[in-house]
């Protein structure tokens, strides 16, 4: 099934005048785009139909760097330009890049309104803890103890789950991995491609240069053991008690329900009108 | 097509109604807005009509997500329009300029009320002259149209479709509460007898390489529409002709801002529109936009009566500024005086234009109400 190599995912899918990427030796960026470029394969959809859509930041680069529509707009709005691309036209299927900080932080209520009104776009996002491409302060998912430029003690807040605020938001799909999970991580991109409404897949991403050696972890392996170590599978985790989850991130698919979509609501909504409105356009 | 108010015909209608019918009339299908006063009715207008005729209108849950949507409506192919007041408008800045930056047309609606923060949510004021045209950071330039009525409001707002279509860029509406609220006799033509203005489309796949490239000579490059297998990149980093960043070259960077900017201040001729009462032999004159143009017209009638040679002119657009063409009424006037609902805003760019030629005098006026004719008169009065 992921027989094609890497260089024929990159031919077929990556702007040859674009490369080489912005990413640091060691990012996990490339990595989830090589999985969802994978997805995207293995489903035969047509990148005619799709438009890729970010923010600011590494991983907001990426529409940049395949070839396809891309809308790389300013930081935290990606979803709510999003919102307007799916609306204008309910046939392009959208796939919306992210970082955490992106996300989670300057991002938070254009990510949080979108989930409620079950947006129909696929969100990849890049979870490492960091704002890599401004030099490593800390994101809003950054674990209690983790070390950033403007945290320099350790960080002292408490950290988003961002996958579990997407669930309880209401997204149709939600699962979290590290880029370790290769596997799985392709099949829930698949799975969240697929999807009407709200998917979410989140990965735990390494970033070597601007997070990884102010914490003592200089390297990708290091880090990608760092996240085995912490990382905790869905299944074993319902077992485990709350004190023993303390500092731990549970891997795993979070949600998985058919709610409709926003842009079939809106549909359902404009038909609503027009009859009670006695209205035949 | 059927349209869910009456065209062809008067209706005695408010200024933000008239203009939620009047950008349907130009095209415009997608709306996304937050409640504000006192823009919120062009909201309920656009709720209420919208899905009506195919369009779609939705609540984000602020305003930099409202303007947000519409512009990626835009890349959708869609006329998309968000209306807003001060605050909301402040919120806009950022997106405002990413439109800027992308060539993006869309209409965003201020209808000012007083301010700075909260303010006065249900007064009007002329207070965010600067802010829409130099809220957004870095170099720029769009166009901001100013109506004085309601029948204004709602040919304006087709004609800032047809200026955001026609020279891809963001175009302001800056109204005020006074004419949002106000009702007037408007006339709504037959849509047929409507000129309306579509963007310019990429001829072949060729041209679509240049999404950001003038390619016609007229600086201004066929708009790529999203899902046309075109496979545009857009970005508000600056970038080439392709689109591709280049964020670190000089040259790059000049070429599209100057090419952005140029492209309005070289069709001034085309985008900036005025009107003149008794100016042709006077020797004091006003230079007023919106609601106060109104006041200042009785200014004019009443001092003539008394037989001093006052002459208005009316601005319906303030930017582009044709700076020149203040410097030839300053060179013929004694006076300028400029009625403001703010502190002094218009008032700089028109003594730049002016350049010492004649004196140049603000009329300012704060707090909510309007100038009266007779706030103008007397102060014109006390200088001559």
């Amino acid at each position: 099934m992921y027989l094609k190599s890497a260089y024929e995912i990159r031919n077929k899918y990556l702007r040859k005048d674009m490369l080489p990427t912005i990413f640091c030796p060691g990012c996990g960026i490339g990595s989830a785009l090589q999985y969802t470029l994978r997805a995207i394969d293995d489903l035969k959809l047509n990148p005619d139909e799709i438009v890729w859509v970010s923010g600011i930041g590494c991983s907001s680069r990426v529409p940049g760097f395949v070839n396809f529509d891309g809308l790389h707009t300013t930081h935290g709005r990606a979803l709510a330009f999003a919102t307007g691309i799916k609306l204008a036209n309910p046939d392009l299927k959208i796939i919306a890049f992210m970082g955490d900080g992106d996300a989670a932080a300057i991002g938070g209520n254009h990510f949080i309104h979108a989930i409620r009104r079950n947006l129909d776009v696929t969100v990849i996002l890049i979870n490492n803890f960091t704002y890599g491409m401004t030099g490593g302060q800390v994101a809003p998912t950054a674990l209690k103890g983790l070390k950033g430029t403007t945290a320099p003690y350790g960080q002292f807040e408490n950290p988003f789950d961002i996958a579990q605020l997407a669930v309880a938001a209401g997204a149709n799909y939600v699962a979290r991995w590290s880029v370790f999970n290769y596997l799985q991580g392709i099949n829930s991109i698949k799975k969240a491609l697929q999807k009407e409404g709200f998917s979410l897949v989140e990965f735990l991403s390494p970033c070597p240069v601007s997070f990884g050696r102010r914490n003592r972890m200089k390297t990708a392996p290091e880090l990608l053991r760092w996240y085995q170590k912490i990382t905790v599978p869905l299944a074993k985790a319902k077992k485990m008690p709350p004190e023993e989850l303390e500092g731990k991130i549970v891997i795993g698919e979070f949600a998985d329900r058919d709610r409709p979509g926003l842009a079939r609501e809106y549909e359902e909504y404009k038909k609503r009108a027009k009859k009670m409105m006695g209205w035949e356009g | 097509m059927k349209y869910p108010f009456p065209v062809g015909r008067s209706d005695f209608i408010q200024g933000d109604e008239a203009i939620a019918r009047a950008a349907i009339l130009a095209g415009c299908r997608f709306y996304a807005g937050y409640p504000i006063t006192p823009a919120s009715e062009i909201f309920e207008a656009m709720a209420l009509y919208m899905p009506l005729v195919d369009g779609v209108s939705i609540q984000m849950e602020d305003e930099i997500g409202s303007i947000a949507t519409i512009i990626g409506a835009s890349w959708a192919g869609a006329k998309a329009m968000t209306a807003t007041s001060g605050p909301g408008f402040s919120l806009m800045q950022e997106n405002l300029g990413y439109a800027v930056m992308t060539e993006t047309p869309i209409v965003v609606v201020d209808v000012q009320r007083g301010g700075p923060s909260t303010g006065q949510p249900t007064l009007g004021a002329q207070g965010d002259v600067m802010q829409s045209i130099w809220g957004t950071h870095g170099d720029h330039s769009l166009i901001v149209l100013t109506p004085a009525t309601v029948q204004e409001a709602f040919d304006m707002t087709i004609k800032a479709f047809n200026l955001a279509e026609k020279y891809r860029t963001p175009v302001v509406l800056l109204t005020d509460a006074e004419i949002a609220h106000m009702r007037e006799r408007v006339y709504t033509p037959n849509p047929e007898d409507i000129e309306i203005i579509y963007r310019k489309l990429p001829a072949n796949k060729e041209e679509a390489r240049y999404p950001f490239g003038d390619i016609h000579g007229d600086m201004i490059p066929p708009m790529p529409v999203f899902g046309k297998g075109y496979r545009t990149y857009v970005t508000g980093l600056t970038h080439d002709e392709k689109g591709r960043p280049k964020t670190v070259d000089a040259e790059v960077h000049e070429r599209l801002i100057r090419r952005i900017i140029d492209k309005l201040e070289k069709n001034k001729e085309d985008i900036v529109t005025y009107e003149t009462f008794d100016l042709e032999d006077a020797e004091i004159a006003i230079i007023s936009y919106g609601i106060v143009a109104r006041s200042a017209i009785r200014a004019v009638r009443l001092l003539r009566r008394e037989g001093i040679k006052a002459g208005l002119l009316k601005l319906n657009t303030i930017w582009p500024f044709d700076f020149d063409m203040i410097g030839n009424i300053a060179e013929q006037v004694r006076k300028i005086y400029v009625p403001e609902m703010n502190l002094g805003q218009l008032y700089h760019l028109v003594r730049e234009g002016a350049d010492g030629k004649a004196e140049v005098e603000l009329i300012p006026k704060i707090g909510g109400e309007i100038h009266t004719p007779m706030d103008i008169i007397e102060r014109i009065k006390r200088g001559v």
